[in-house]
């Protein structure tokens, strides 16, 4: 049951991080910005609307967002709750949530070439792009923290915090899982949600041509993906495992919240990076996960 | 064994019928009716004998040297097992394929020869797999690298097919030539002709330099695998053979050069560790090159062709890791590798062959293959569009499909590699976990294009809008492989089980660990199972909400958003050369893209032109050159051939006198 809960959580409170974002943003730049709520409003209604779908699309711009929302949710499933190890877990189970996340963006990316449209061709290209060079990223960084942890799940990876002699090494990996939300996820300096023109995006760009309930399970997908990065993030820092299980969740919640705090405030100080710049980001993002998990066997 | 030499004899039949009718209809059924029997029944051989059974047969041999020793063990039945299964599918796919098709043409019909090496192909390899004997291996070795030039050259009156038919010739020899140089080596120093007696003369350290046949039996295996740079036969030969064809080499036959190597390793003295690392090493290099050069193409078949070449490179790379778990002591991370390899042969060859199947379905529909002359073919034939989708999804490695359990199954070896003696192997076993992830990022990329682009969007010209769907019966091939690779799927850790029992099999494996991590490995590979099942009954739930919702609120469609531009063709969809852009912008060299923009002068040009080509770098600037090296190697020996018929003369006398001068001092 316990296990469940985090899902449970992750389901029910993933709405909110956007929201969040949005409020810090709205706070930096002098403004009082939309609700907290705001995803939750949105969804309610895309739900209730009918669906706009291109002459050009066969049946996968309609599979396309089911099963990217679905495979989220199974990436979700295995990443352990405060208090308890995940529903499902065995040793090297990071690959199966880095793929399922995987899964999720191929189905978006070929829901986005249905449409036949160039701009959502050119989000497509991107993402692809981008998130190839990102996934060596996240492997290193999360070897890096396979190495010490005493099994090879997420659920033994995660919630060990800081723990042991404290080694520089120990803070970049969730320093790079936050560099992976913000490039995962589509976020300044990858990538600016706010902009419309649409040259300058990549996921929002990929799913122009979408409506109604597709849009709905597409931008829920996007909230939980954030939380799944989020959760991540602050596990990998906080010794949750350790705490009684109240103070354990009320940690973790509270960092969920900071990590989306720490995101809207980069949104609002930072500009986006040229295109050409963000390969170079993840390369040094790569170059720190690789000396991290160096130092890391070394020691 | 029994149902072995059946399914031999029906290969052997189906070949001899096909010549005795060539140049009639009825060569269209009887050849492949016999591969169809052959590989059946073979199936139906493996389906009977338990995984860990050996048998071994000796049949009476004409010839002075070697006996015709055959045996199955389970690292036989394992390889055998996409051969006959790929093989029959390809039959069938091309007896639907050529029926009638030839009859149209002008010309000789040469379907009975085609018809006679497709089944001499699967009886060489067949035979290949069973060779207890060096001579045997040889023999059959030669005869299944023959069959594909027949094979491939098949419509040989377009300069390319003979081109790419002369590639696949020279490569397949000179690889050859290295593994008769192998067995040749070994055989005399060992005294013997039996792959036993071999072993036997390795363990009592008879084979001296054992490093040369080492790299002797790894660089001629590996031309045969595909890995680079010995590769470029791939991308040559796949494009212009028959889809059929192109399905049987790339899921049947070049699993063989891996089959190959793994005796010879058994054959070897164990393995040193350098040696494992050079398997893994070549294996990542092909890997990442063949990924990145897959996604530079903009022809689906030589996509799908350098794709192989990523995967072999992947299993060598597998390989090459469970070697040195084997050297450095590491039961676990031997087995693992070992058995990720060989899980990840059988879905590539499960998926490659679809996927050829698919885009064989794709050339008779549009009459092309580059990406730039298809386009919105799923609404035209969903079927082969849903089956390239998913194929491609899964050779990705995506869940729950099968790919995913070997690419997992290596990952737990690099997991284990982890635990290795020494700073330098620990960082090369998260090296080639980093690797992996890149191979998966790219292979997810380049299938997204390759499915994305052909069979999604607007239709590129008016042969793709015009597209037909394959008659129900063309479907069969295809779907009979999707089925098997579903059953993979449902039943990952009774296949990962029958993969170890041929990596138990392997000599120096400490049974009890290695058995211990594979079963490891079988149950994450069923709570991956359940994973997926859960994953696709949410997918299959959402979807279903959406159809209601779409019921209940209106569903109407429109136009797609254009920003307001109302005229919109579908050249402006983004194509081949623009999805890789982002990527070719950092990548370019190893994906091989040269661009070249033609432009009129001036501050206004009228008309632009951009080529953006894909060169395959190891032909350009390795082979080429060493080719022209040696013809003009060979025209500069030309002067002794002059047509002076007393200096021929003259080279005779010297001979002797030469001969002699040795013989007397």
């Amino acid at each position: 049951m316990n296990a469940w809960l985090h899902i449970l959580a992750a389901l029910v409170l993933a709405p909110l991080i956007p929201g969040i974002i949005n409020r810090v943003k709205a706070r930096m730049s002098g403004r009082v910005g939309k609700p907290l709520l705001q995803t939750y409003f949105d969804l309610a209604k895309l739900t209730r609307k009918g669906l706009v779908e291109s002459h050009t699309a066969s049946f996968m711009l309609g599979v396309g967002p089911a099963v990217s929302l679905a495979a989220v949710c199974g990436a979700l499933c295995l990443l352990p709750s405060p208090a308890s190890p995940a529903p499902a877990s065995f040793g090297g189970d990071f690959m199966l949530a880095a793929y399922c996340l995987g899964l999720s963006r191929l189905a978006l990316i070929l829901a986005a070439l249905d449409t036949g449209s160039s701009f959502e061709g050119m989000g497509a290209s991107r993402e692809a792009a981008f998130s190839a060079l990102a996934e060596p990223v996240l492997f290193l960084a999360l070897l890096a923290l396979a190495v010490d942890a005493p099994s090879l799940s997420l659920s033994g990876m995660l919630g060990q915090g800081l723990s042991g002699a404290l080694a520089p090494e120990r803070l970049f990996v969730p320093l790079l899982l936050f560099i992976l939300l913000l490039t995962e996820n589509c976020r300044i300096p990858v990538d600016d949600p706010n902009t419309h023109l649409e040259l300058t995006m990549i996921h929002e760009v990929m799913v122009l041509d979408h409506s109604g309930p597709d849009m709905a399970m597409i931008s829920y997908g996007a909230a939980l993906k954030l939380w799944f990065f989020a959760a991540a993030v602050t596990l990998s820092l906080l010794p949750v495992q350790a705490m009684p299980p109240l103070a354990a969740w009320a940690a973790f919640l509270a960092g969920v919240a900071l990590v989306a705090v720490a995101v809207g405030l980069i949104e609002s100080s930072m500009a986006r990076l040229r295109l050409l710049r963000v390969p170079r980001l993840l390369g040094s993002a790569g170059a720190l996960a690789a000396l991290s998990l160096v130092l890391t066997v070394w020691r | 064994m029994e149902l072995f030499g059946l399914s031999l004899a029906f290969y052997l039949l189906g070949a001899l019928a096909s010549l005795a009718f060539a140049g009639r209809e009825t060569a269209n059924h009887l050849g492949p009716a016999g591969a169809v029997a052959g590989s059946l029944v073979g199936l139906a051989g493996l389906a009977l004998t338990p995984a860990s059974a050996v048998a071994q047969a000796s049949l009476p041999w004409g010839l002075p040297l070697g006996s015709l020793a055959l045996g199955l063990d389970p690292a036989s039945r394992l390889f055998l097992l996409p051969v006959y299964a790929v093989g029959a599918a390809a039959a069938v796919a091309g007896s639907l394929a050529l029926a009638g098709s030839e009859a149209a043409q002008a010309g000789p019909d040469r379907r009975g020869t085609h018809w006679f090496f497709f089944n001499i192909l699967l009886a060489g390899l067949a035979l290949v797999m069973a060779a207890r004997d060096g001579v045997v291996f040889l023999i059959a070795w030669e005869v299944m690298s023959l069959a594909p030039f027949f094979l491939g050259s098949l419509h040989d009156d377009e300069a390319e097919v003979r081109e790419a038919a002369w590639t696949y010739l020279v490569c397949a020899h000179l690889g050859a030539a290295l593994v008769i140089a192998f067995f040749a080596l070994a055989m005399g120093q060992a005294g013997a002709t039996g792959f036993a007696a071999l072993a036997e003369a390795a363990r009592a350290g008879r084979l001296t330099m054992p490093s040369l046949l080492f790299f002797l039996a790894f660089f001629g295996f590996a031309a045969k695998i595909g890995l680079v740079p010995f590769h470029v036969w791939l991308p040559a030969i796949y494009p212009a053979a028959p889809g059929h064809v192109a399905a049987l080499m790339s899921g049947g036959m070049i699993n063989v050069g891996l089959y190959g190597l793994w005796r010879a390793l058994e054959i070897l003295p164990p393995p040193a560790a350098w040696q494992g690392w050079t398997i893994a090493g070549l294996g990542v290099a092909s890997a990442l090159l063949g990924i990145l050069a897959a996604l530079g193409q903009g022809n689906l078949k030589r996509l799908l062709a350098y794709s192989s070449v990523e995967n072999m490179g992947l299993i060598c790379l597998g390989l090459g890791l469970g070697l040195v778990g084997l050297a450095c002591g590491n039961p676990a991370m031997a087995a693992l590798g070992l058995g990720g390899a060989l899980f990840h042969m059988l879905c590539h060859a499960g998926f490659k062959s679809l996927l050829f199947l698919c885009a064989a379905e794709v050339l008779t529909a549009v009459g092309s293959a580059r990406i730039a002359h298809l386009g919105g073919l799923a609404k035209r034939m969903p079927a082969v569009g849903t089956l390239f989708l998913l194929a491609g999804a899964g050779i990705a490695g995506l869940p729950p499909l099968p790919g995913f359990i070997g690419e997992l199954t290596m990952a737990l070896a690099m997991l284990a590699g982890l635990d290795l003696p020494g700073l330098l192997p620990r960082t090369a076993s998260a090296a080639s976990l980093a690797a992996l992830a890149a191979v998966g990022g790219f292979a997810l990329a380049a299938f997204a294009k390759a499915g994305g682009l052909a069979f999604l969007g607007a239709p590129r010209t008016p042969a793709a809008a015009k597209a037909e769907a394959p008659s129900h019966a063309a479907l069969l091939a295809p779907l009979f492989l999707a089925a098997g690779l579903v059953t993979a799927a449902a039943l990952a850790p009774a296949l990962l089980r029958f993969v170890g029992q041929a990596v138990l099999a392997f000599p120096g494996m400490d049974p009890a660990p290695a058995r211990a991590a594979l079963e490891q490995a079988a149950m994450a590979a069923r709570t991956v199972g359940f994973f997926g099942a859960g994953i696709i009954l949410l997918a299959g739930g959402l979807l279903w909400l959406r159809a209601r919702a779409g019921a209940a609120h209106g569903r109407r469609r429109e136009p797609t958003w254009g920003c307001g531009y109302t005229a919109p063709t579908a050249r402006m969809q983004y194509g081949a050369a623009s999805f890789v852009e982002p990527a070719a912008k950092l990548l370019a060299g190893p994906m091989g893209l040269t661009r070249r923009l033609d432009m009129d002068p001036g501050l206004f040009p009228k008309r632009a032109t951009l080529f953006v080509v894909s060169r395959d770098a190891a032909r350009d600037r390795l082979f080429t050159p060493l080719f022209e090296a040696v013809a003009r190697l060979c025209d500069a020996a030309k002067v002794v051939q002059h047509g002076k018929v007393h200096l021929y003369i003259l080279y005779v006398l010297a001979t002797v006198v030469l001969l002699l001068a040795w013989k007397l001092s």
